[in-house]
């Protein structure tokens, strides 16, 4: 039995199985999701936006869909795994089951909490009705495989004029106790007018053999002058596979940033959409990737203009070891209403080993006259001189190799703005980049 | 002062009549319509070909028969039916070739018309003309000249009779009848094109040109282009191109191959000129066209163009950088207007260490047309060192055309640096303010603005050509700039 076969037999047991609400609207998107799903089944490499990442190796494994409930951890082997030394609201999942014990979830004056037990209540249930789905991709069928198996995930609503005090950490956290497990997560977040929130967002697997693939929908809906940070670490282990696809609506005045940093993993694609509907609307992508061995990433990036008077600044970086291989794939869309668009796309990448490859496409379609748009992309190699520089004044060349990646990499983690967040950032590259800097950035 | 505005230079585009379209009467000696075995063995009788070139014409029928159109371009048309075109027509005075006077004087006037006569050709600029009216060569000037230095440039029916060992052995070799849609369909019926051979060591004394022109109605014009420079030898190979003004679409399925032995070059220079359609979007060319060139070792081969017509223009001349230190090179600007449509780029496959390649590529969009840029930036994993810079600007003027830029960009060695920026912008506020402080008018000054923007380019091209790029634009684009 194929995995497509197993997952579309799984639904309906899913269906069967009584936990789920058939009445609901929910019910109603689900069943339309699934038979998107089971008409277009996964992408290959046809299809225009699968060109550079072939599913087929993580597709082959016999993934159990509903992985067994009430899997617990000791606290001090995920501790690590939390940015250190900061106060944070926490929503912890272990093997797609919530962990009210790890977690730190709130209704005082906001809500982060359970998007099932959201869907349960009338009161969130007006909300999510509203919301839920209306961005998410529904010809995709990657997300629309998301979309039927919704069960659990994040769901975070701030109303108008709220500051959170501190940043909320989603942890998705897997245990190895079954082998082969797929988890399909689905976050809805509502930041209301004026209001401020800072999220980080991480998948980890917590042992190497196990085979984990993870295929996470995120949507993410921006009210007027809101700001909304994001930040997403993905560092998992060599087995594990991660298809995350956020989309971002945006509303006059807001301001959204998307961060993704991919350090591990066998092989992570992220879909990002932004859609601006409004004017002066300030839309950030940033993104470093540092790969080893044979892994893979995947960008795919659109940014969707849709009204005049907006920004959109888009800046990945990557460096590519051994035989790694990375692909950016930037669509910007400037509508003929879109005048005074601002859309700058940067992609450079750092190719160190002999069978590292990068696949680029950087792309602009453009309908609107009165705008500037600009990509630049760049592959290339660590700068001899430089490098012969640093190893006169006595820098061992592993050392100023690993400078010269931090500073080809630096003015992406600049970005961040939460300091502990930093320092976590800076130590995942030295880790990455296998050094000892013994200062931080 | 009357103000010169965008907005007057918009509408001023939008009006302005093809100048060059007109239709010369002259009897042609025509194919019905339709396409199946019997017509590809017609014309190649029609041609006097050997039976290798006949079977060859047949294998590319029967691949073309079993592929589809291509479907990926960021264009839309109604398709044309490959059933209801005439696939040869030639004119049926045909003159010697000797001559001037023997060439009908109907045609000399078409030349004139277009300020390309070929007495003045002959006479002022030292080009040899090889002139392709409707598909069949008819006037071949300056041959004695090349003949002295044993270059060969003919027409390629010509070269099939007379130097079929080079023709068998290059022809299809970078183009391969399998390559796609539009080159299996012009391997199977190409009426005529130009042949060109460089012997060792030789450099061409002069620049070498064909002027194509689509002339009867209905007519598809299936040209063939065979450029070999030998090692050690150039060419700088010039072509040009206007069609009279028609109504019905009228397709164009060209395919130009050139091979750079080693440490040859070849400058290919391209100004493309054909019908566009009018401001209603009716009519134009269909412009499908496979231009591709393979460079050995030290080889260099660069590809400008013009593209100012056609109704839909798609294009990608490419360069597959074979031997060690080749060079590719690529510079173009594509002007739409009203209901154009262009998708044109490049290709540039670096296979040997040490290869550079440069693209240089420039849009302007006007009125209701859509133009993109559409390139790929290839560097396998043995190629050491490769160098590749891409640039591509867009210009657009109006809120409802568009601009595109589809790079691919693919990179499998480490040594490898490879560049690649775009921009799009539209003619700013600030810097026609700066030239009207200077005392020059809005007029002048978007003029100026614009023939910057593609100076890069038109630079590239040879002196004759720059002059008749140059008119070129102004027609499609720039109305009372001179």
């Amino acid at each position: 039995m194929s995995l497509k076969e197993k997952l579309i037999s799984s639904f309906i047991a899913l269906e069967n199985k009584g936990s789920v609400d058939l009445d609901s609207n929910i019910h109603n998107i689900r069943t339309k999701a699934i038979e998107v799903f089971e008409q277009k089944g996964f992408p290959t490499k046809k299809d225009e936006e699968w060109k550079y990442t072939s599913l087929k190796s993580i597709l082959k494994h016999n993934y159990s869909v509903f992985p067994s409930s009430e899997n617990s951890v000791e606290v001090n082997d995920i501790k690590k795994y939390f940015i250190q030394g900061i106060e944070s609201y926490k929503i912890v999942f272990i093997d797609g089951v919530y962990s009210s014990f790890l977690s730190e979830t709130t209704h005082d004056g906001f809500d982060i909490c359970l998007l099932s037990s959201a869907i349960k209540k009338t009161k969130h249930k007006i909300v999510t009705d509203y919301y839920f789905n209306t961005l998410a991709n529904k010809n995709d069928s990657i997300t629309a495989l998301n979309t039927a198996f919704t069960t659990e995930g994040t769901y975070i609503h701030i109303p108008k004029n709220v500051m959170v005090p501190k940043p909320i950490q989603l942890m998705y956290f897997y245990t190895g106790k079954e082998n082969e497990v797929m988890l399909q997560p689905r976050n809805l977040i509502i930041v209301g007018e004026n209001s401020h929130v800072q999220i980080v967002e991480r998948h980890q697997c917590l042992t190497k053999k196990a085979t984990v693939l993870t295929n996470a929908v995120t949507e993410i809906f921006a009210h007027k002058r809101a700001i909304v940070d994001w930040y997403k670490i993905q560092n998992d282990t060599e087995n594990a596979s991660l298809i995350d696809s956020t989309f971002v609506e945006q509303r006059e005045n807001s301001i959204v940033s998307v961060n993704t940093y991919s350090f591990g993993g066998k092989l992570t694609r992220n879909n990002l959409e932004f859609h601006q509907k409004g004017e002066h609307i300030v839309s950030n992508l940033n993104g470093i990737s540092v790969l080893n061995k044979k892994q893979h990433v995947d960008h795919h990036t659109l940014v969707n203009h849709i009204e005049p008077n907006c920004e959109s600044h888009e800046l990945y970086k990557g460096i590519y070891n051994n035989a790694s291989t990375g692909v950016f794939n930037g669509k910007v869309i400037v509508k003929k209403e879109a005048q005074k668009t601002n859309a700058y796309q940067q992609n450079n990448s750092i190719l160190i080993g002999d069978k590292a490859a990068v696949n680029a496409k950087p792309q602009l379609e453009i309908f609107a006259d009165d705008v500037k748009c600009s990509h630049g992309c760049t592959i290339g190699q660590l700068d001899e001189s430089a490098l012969f520089y640093m190893q006169q004044r006595g820098i061992p060349k592993a050392e100023a190799k690993a400078l010269l990646l931090f500073a080809f990499a630096n003015d992406v983690v600049e970005k961040i703005k939460i300091p502990e967040l930093k320092t976590t950032i800076t130590k995942l590259i030295a880790d990455k980049l296998g050094v000892e800097l013994g200062f931080n950035l | 002062m009357n103000k010169f505005t965008e907005d007057d230079l918009k509408k001023e585009l939008e009006t302005k009549e093809y100048e060059y379209g007109f239709y010369t009467d002259i009897e042609a000696d025509k194919f019905p319509v339709g396409l199946n075995e019997d017509v590809v063995i017609a014309i190649s009788k029609k041609k006097n070909e050997p039976k290798w070139m006949t079977d060859w014409r047949l294998e590319a029928f029967r691949i073309w028969k079993e592929m589809e159109e291509p479907e990926w371009a960021n264009i839309n048309y109604k398709k044309p039916d490959f059933q209801n075109i005439s696939y040869y027509s030639a004119p049926k005075q045909k003159p010697t070739l000797d001559s001037l006077d023997q060439v009908d004087p109907e045609l000399l006037k078409t030349f004139e018309k277009l300020g390309i006569s070929i007495d003045e050709q002959k006479r002022l600029s030292n080009v040899a003309v090889d002139v392709v009216m409707d598909s069949v060569s008819v006037a071949t000037t300056f041959k004695k000249t090349l003949n002295e230095k044993g270059i060969i440039f003919c027409p390629i029916s010509e070269a099939i009779q007379k130097h079929p060992d080079l023709v068998k052995k290059y022809l299809g070799s970078i183009v391969p009848k399998t390559d796609n849609f539009y080159a299996a369909l012009n391997s199977a019926v190409f009426s005529d094109g130009s042949f060109c051979y460089i012997p060792k060591g030789v450099t061409c004394p002069m620049e070498l040109s064909t002027y194509f022109r689509i002339n009867e109605g209905g007519t598809g014009q299936f040209e063939r282009t065979l450029v070999i420079a030998d090692k050690g030898s150039y060419v700088s190979y010039l072509e040009g191109c206007t069609a009279p003004q028609r109504d019905e679409n009228q397709l164009h399925a060209a395919v130009v191959e050139l091979i750079a032995l080693d440490d040859a070059e070849i400058k290919y220079s391209t100004v493309q000129n054909w019908f566009p359609g009018d401001d209603k979007g009716k009519g134009g060319v269909f412009n499908f066209v496979t231009k591709r060139g393979l460079c050995e070792t030290n080889a260099k081969i660069s590809w400008t163009q013009v593209e100012t017509g056609s109704a839909i223009t798609w294009k990608y001349p490419s360069c597959i950088l074979k031997g060690d230190n080749a060079v590719g090179e690529f510079y173009s600007i594509a002007v739409t207007n009203n209901y154009q449509q262009a998708d044109t780029g490049t290709k540039m496959i670096h296979l040997g260490n040490n290869t550079k390649s440069t693209i240089i590529s420039k849009g302007v969009s006007a009125g209701k047309s859509q133009n993109s840029y559409r390139g790929l930036v290839q560097i396998h994993s043995k190629a050491k060192n490769a160098r590749n810079f891409s640039q591509c600007d867009s210009l657009l003027m109006g809120n409802e055309c568009g601009a595109h830029t589809f790079p691919y960009i693919e990179c499998k060695n480490q040594t490898a640096q490879i560049e690649h920026e775009a921009t799009t912008s539209k003619i700013g506020e600030d810097q026609l303010f700066y030239c009207n402080q200077r005392g020059i008018d809005t007029e002048k000054a978007i003029a100026l603005i614009v023939n910057g923007f593609s100076k890069e380019v038109l630079n590239k091209l040879p002196m004759e050509f720059a002059v008749e790029a140059q008119k070129l634009l102004e027609i499609s684009l720039e109305g009372s700039v001179g």
